[in-house]
């Protein structure tokens, strides 16, 4: 029989007996993080395809969503820190070893981007709309004259924004549930089909949301597919990797994960989608909510299986 | 540049001052700033030393205790000139600062009062009242009954003051439970052999020896201070570690051999080992020849003890027994068959001491180098008082005459058996001072304890916690200490006479005294002021160090002071000079002339004990490096490294009973007590099948200790059957079995 | 410079006096510790060993916890102690997360806290606190760039482990076995 203990009472609260320094906030922040970028994504690929008039949504209304996910969400990643005074220190340094500082400062752009994209779309959202300084009007022509340019820089921000949360999990090698390279990849798509779940809940243009069904069905797939890339990494993997892995076929998060993540958050949405691309009425709302719903427990189980996996020694 | 004196009474106006100038600005950057000194790191801080010795333990290293500028004790380290410590203390030692920031302490005086609908509360007083009462009632005591019917149990260095009042007022009761309870038998059989103890610290040569032999002896997890560093050394120099034990103790994992025996057989083993040294002449002829006596009985004594017939009885197979033998004969005399301490284990234990004196003085180890060496401690002149009264009874008297002759310390169990009202005897014991020592958890046969507590008269406890014994007290009178105090010089036995100084670091926190205060209050108002003839314990202190040579200026600097040998050899048998012994026959006796005389056995004789029936396993307790006695459970620092106990049961009886790893259960014993909390179960293979372990002094009783209460089962609690050693009055303590509940006993009562 | 230290696993007692030594010395709060005692039992009665180990940080030479802060907070100093500057430190946890050996914990204070090899002791030319204390005399520090150190003499002629090689980052902890 094999004993391992601690001989000196160690206790650390939320270190033993397994981590779980971080709590729901991180997952949530993931999440709207990865929303917020694929939303601004279309919205920015859209525009530079210059297709704004059939694509409303995705370009104006929807873009709303995105700087109210990415407010809340750097809410949540304040709350979560435990010497909040100093937060500013993130600011003053760029660490390009650390993901967390590529994504403090990609937030530091993207956030009051999104904020501006959506504000230069007031005056067409809203009529009768008034900036009611004369420099706020300047600053929009200014912006609208310059949208495609806006577009790309805010397109390729918004792909490191959705990369860069998986790859923050996965540049932990202490976790070997996280150290896998397919992670980045695997939260971008999510995000991308998260942030079009939300455009096609809100479109009412049947073009629209015709268009991006399609592409949503690709990115779910694709999905699918790197989620099982994954998995095969792990059993192909060291005896580290295949501990990790041994917490979704059969360990505690095995239903939690192949129930509400594959099954209802991937594969009843590829179906249904299906389906109403052929014609047969679905109810409207029930793919992306299914699709938003797997994408919420998905952040959630890789945080926290993430941190129960460990090294063996 | 002030000195160590002056600091003290500048620091009490100084902090003071500060405290006042603090609440007068109440900012809060200036808080913080006097906040943040606690915040730099010990050795970054100005910090001052005041030497010290260590009262955590019974093994007493001096150490430097460090104050910063604000008065806190950060830490405290070992004096490298120590012998006991080497300049490395052990975690009670560095966690003594825990003891002196328990917010659980004992703080004031307490009197028992009963309230009207009859339940009893302990009410604080002042130091005047409680003095006040218990002079009295010791005054009333002599009067009516005679001073010999008080007692005094007392454990530690501040019971040498306590004890000198209660030997002023005339009682000769004076016990600590070191002797009939843990290494009593030893002391009587090495006394009965070589003419000398053991003494305390052991007077082991570790540190040179090239094959240690430990019979049940765990040092690793008993933290023998330099013994463990001995010990560490010993392996550096790739000697034979051999350990005895049927649990895989520390020692064990790091012993060449680990003889897993089966329980209450070492005896067996020992005459085995005796067999095969003499039959195959690997013996020290020359040592044999010239020192001892009763070497033909001896030789046919064991003639039928072969390791065939151990094994047999110790399961521990007979070409390992040889292979043992041969390796303790190879190294010879630099073998040391170590003596263990606490011994009283199955009632014939100072039989199973002989037997260990026996071999080490076969082998030639005595007085040798990498065996025993000889100690020398110095001498300090006593302070002049009166002579004591000489007592007309003592506790000797509870018992028929004749009885425990060889015994030359008093029986703590014997004043139990004193206290308790007995139709043949014509008076009992009525009063009891106890002295840092929590009887409930150092005497066996808790039933016993609380019947003699029952008959008493009065009882008082001098303690610094609130430990089990205190709640049964009439009188609580609260010490301050050892970080806070002045006590006598420490002159313990050791390779070099050594003289350490204990100093106070600090004020006595709340309302504590030290003990030498307590007993000079109590001695003026018993009239016994002559014993007491100086205004504090530094006029007695200074005065003895004048006396040799040195001043309490002096120690006061330096802490631990070493002085040259004046007798003898460290090693006075290495060249075998002519040497007599203080015995009958002036040899070392392998038949003892001694016992044989009180009618005992002259040579240790293998009996077998009783075995746990079935779903009973054997109660084994021992300690853990980081606690000792009972007195540490609630010392938060070390609170931290263990903060219950756990028993462990072997895999293959968990699996038998479906109790998990970490599962809380019940103990239950062979006279239906059961512990009064739950214990952790940790499923080891490190243990036996047919017995259990816990480390001893948790369980505690005592709702005041906030952090000990209630976790994990006290094996005193348990231990209800002893086995008397008929030679000294050891109580032997390991024949208790428990079975395991797994559901809690009392729920089901109350359903 | 490159300080390390080797723990002697055949001398270890398991008895936490290094933990206790680090309290006091480094203010480490009740409920965390900066070092702790690992025992390792294998094997089936009477055939059984232990293995008692005293672990603390590292100090890796690629120390994953220096790669992944956001702030530059822990980073390395002189000798290759591993820090963290308390006032840079904003607690997001990501070298918590990052260290394969939990070394880290948060301190209630807010910052991120851990061993630091007793740098203001080194700096004195002293040794860490747990070193000086242990009574078995089996923490060996130095400097191994020095052959004369007494971690450079305690690896010369043992065998030796460190925990989780394949994790890559070279620790600087070295278990004599």
């Amino acid at each position: 029989m094999k004993e391992e203990l601690f001989v000196s009472g160690r206790d650390i609260p939320n270190i033993d007996p397994y981590l779980h320094i971080w709590h729901w906030q991180i997952p949530l922040y993931l999440y709207l993080g990865g929303l917020a970028a694929g939303i601004l994504f279309f919205a920015a690929y859209y525009v530079i395809k210059g297709k704004e008039k059939q694509m409303q949504t995705t370009v104006k209304w929807a873009a709303i969503i995105a700087p109210i996910a990415l407010v809340l969400g750097l809410g949540a990643l304040f709350w979560d820190l435990k010497h909040k005074l100093f937060f500013w220190q993130l600011y003053t340094t760029i660490r390009f070893t650390s993901p967390m500082s590529w994504g403090a400062w990609t937030l530091m752009l993207i956030t009051p981007m999104s904020i501006v994209w959506v504000a230069s779309y007031m005056k067409e959202m809203i009529p009768g709309w008034d900036w009611k300084w004369n420099i706020l009007n300047r600053f929009e022509a200014w912006v609208i004259k310059y949208r495609v340019p806006f577009a790309w820089v805010m397109m390729v921000l918004s792909v490191i924004l959705g990369v860069y949360t998986g790859i923050l999990l996965s540049a932990f090698n202490a976790r070997p549930l996280w150290n896998s390279s397919i992670l980045g990849p695997l939260f971008l798509t999510s995000g991308l089909s998260t942030g079009l779940a939300t455009i096609i809940w809100m479109s009412k243009d049947n073009h629209e949301r015709k268009v991006l069904t399609r592409i949503d069905l690709v990115l779910i797939i694709v999905e699918l597919f790197l989620i099982i890339h994954l998995f095969m990494g792990f059993l192909a993997g060291s005896a580290v990797k295949t501990e990790a892995a041994s917490l979704f076929l059969g360990g505690e998060f095995t239903v939690t994960f192949w129930v509400f993540v594959v099954l209802l958050g991937l594969l009843f949405p590829i179906v249904l989608e299906a389906f109403e691309l052929r014609g047969y009425h679905v109810p409207k709302w029930l793919p992306p909510f299914l699709i938003l719903f797997g994408g919420l427990v998905l952040r959630f189980v890789m945080v926290e299986a993430g941190q129960i996996t460990r090294f063996l020694y | 540049m002030t000195t160590r004196r002056d600091f003290i009474k500048i620091s009490t106006a100084g902090t003071g001052a500060a405290a006042l100038g603090l609440s007068v600005l109440n900012w809060n950057g200036v808080g913080k700033a006097f906040a943040e000194v606690e915040n730099i790191p010990a050795s970054n801080t100005e910090l001052t030393p005041y030497p010290t010795y260590c009262e955590v333990c019974f093994w007493k290293c001096a150490g430097w205790a460090y104050v910063d500028t604000n008065g806190k004790i950060r830490k405290i380290i070992g004096n490298e000139d120590d012998p006991h410590s080497n300049g490395r203390l052990c975690p009670r030692g560095t966690g003594g600062i825990g003891m002196y920031y328990d917010e659980d302490r004992l703080k004031t005086p307490l009197i028992r009062g009963k309230k009207p609908d009859g339940t009893s509360y302990f009410r604080e007083a002042s130091w005047e009242e409680a003095l006040d009462l218990v002079a009295e009632k010791m005054d009333k005591l002599r009067k009516e009954h005679g001073p010999e019917c008080l007692a005094l149990f007392s454990h530690g260095t501040g019971g040498k003051m306590i004890s000198h009042l209660v030997k002023a007022y005339g009682s000769p009761n004076i016990t600590a439970p070191s002797f009939a309870q843990c290494r009593g038998p030893r002391e009587v059989a090495f006394t009965a052999t070589y003419g000398e103890d053991v003494m305390s610290p052991e007077r082991t040569d570790i540190r040179d020896t090239k094959c240690l032999v430990l019979i049940g002896s765990h040092i690793g997890e008993n933290m023998h201070n330099n013994q463990i560093q001995e010990m560490s050394q010993a392996i550096d120099n790739g000697s034979t570690i051999i350990t005895v034990d049927p649990r895989l103790s520390t020692a064990a994992s790091h012993s060449k051999y680990w003889l897993p025996i089966k329980p209450a057989t070492d005896i067996a083993l020992l005459l085995a080992w005796i067999h095969v040294i003499i039959y195959e002449e690997l013996y020290d002829k020359d040592y044999v020849e010239k020192y001892t006596f009763g070497f033909e009985e001896l030789k046919e004594h064991v003639k039928n003890s072969t390791p065939e017939w151990a094994y047999g009885i110790t399961t521990i197979e007979p070409h390992i027994i040889r292979r043992t033998a041969h390796e303790m004969a190879a190294a010879a005399p630099r073998t040391l068959i170590h003596p263990g301490r606490h011994v009283t284990w199955y009632g014939d234990d100072t039989q199973r001491s002989r037997a260990i004196a026996i071999l080490n003085a076969i082998l030639g180890t005595w007085d040798r180098r990498g065996g025993f060496y000889n100690p020398e401690k110095v001498h300090l002149p006593s302070y002049p008082t009166p002579p004591y009264p000489k007592p007309k009874r003592s506790w000797k008297d509870a018992y028929p005459p004749g009885k425990y002759n060889l015994v030359n310390e008093v029986l703590s169990t014997g004043i139990c058996d004193a206290t308790i009202p007995n139709p043949d005897l014509s008076c009992h014991l009525r009063g009891w001072i106890v002295y840092g020592t929590n009887l409930m958890a150092s005497l066996p046969e808790q039933q016993k304890t609380l019947e003699a507590i029952a008959n008493l008269d009065f009882l008082v406890v001098i303690d610094t916690m609130p430990m089990d014994i205190v709640g049964y007290a009439d009188i609580v009178l609260p010490e301050c200490t050892y970080l806070e105090r002045y006590d006598y010089l420490r002159t313990s036995p050791h390779r070099e006479p050594a003289l350490a100084l204990r100093m106070p670091a600090s004020e006595p926190k709340y309302e504590t005294k030290p003990n030498w205060w307590i007993a000079k209050e109590l001695g003026k108002r018993l009239g016994l002021e002559d014993y007491f003839p100086w205004e504090n314990i530094e006029e007695v202190l200074d005065w003895q160090l004048k006396k040799i040579g040195s001043s309490l200026e002096e120690m006061q600097r330096i802490g631990v002071k070493k002085f040259k040998r004046k007798y003898d050899d460290l090693y006075p048998l290495d060249n075998l000079p002519d040497y007599e012994f203080n015995t009958n026959t002036g040899k070392i006796e392998l038949y003892s002339t001694e016992l044989d005389a009180e009618g005992f056995d002259p040579m240790p004789k293998y009996t077998h004990h009783p075995e746990p029936e079935e779903g009973y396993y054997r109660l084994n307790y021992g300690r853990a490096p980081m606690h000792t006695f009972s007195r540490t459970s609630n010392n938060h620092n070390l609170w931290d490294l263990m903060n219950e106990n756990s028993v462990w049961i072997n895999p293959k009886v968990a699996e038998l009973w479906e109790i998990k790893n970490g599962q809380y259960i019940w103990l239950k014993n062979q006279d239906g007590i059961i512990s009064s909390f739950s214990v952790k179960a940790r499923v080891t293979e490190r243990i036996r099948w047919d017995s259990v372990y816990l480390v001893h002094g948790f369980g505690h009783t005592n709702k005041k200790l906030t952090r000990a209460y209630g976790r994990g089962a006290s094996d005193s609690e348990l231990v209800t059957k002893i086995t008397m050693d008929p030679i000294m009055g050891g109580t032997g303590m390991r024949g208790n079995f428990v079975t395991f509940l797994k559901e809690d006993p009392r729920k089901e009562v109350k359903a | 410079m490159r300080y390390a230290m080797a723990i002697d696993t055949k001398k270890c007692v398991g008895c936490g006096d290094c933990v206790v030594a680090c309290q006091t010395e480094n203010n480490v709060p009740h409920g965390y510790c900066r070092d702790w005692i690992v025992e390792n039992v294998s094997g089936s009665y009477p055939s059984v060993q232990i293995e008692l180990r005293s672990e603390r940080c590292n100090h890796c030479d690629n120390a994953p916890c220096v790669r992944c802060c956001p702030t530059g907070a822990s980073h390395i100093a002189e000798g290759g102690i591993v820090l963290v500057t308390h006032d840079e430190c904003i607690g997001c946890g990501a070298c918590i997360e990052s260290c394969p050996y939990d070394a880290r914990y948060p301190h209630p204070e807010g910052y991120v806290d851990k061993c630091t090899f007793c740098k203001h002791r080194v700096d004195k030319g002293q040794n860490p606190a747990c070193v000086d204390v242990c009574p078995t005399n089996c923490l060996h520090f130095g400097d191994m760039d020095d052959s004369n150190s007494d971690v450079s003499k305690a690896l010369k002629n043992r065998k030796w482990k460190v925990l989780a090689p394949e994790a890559g980052t070279e620790p600087q902890l070295y278990f004599l076995t």
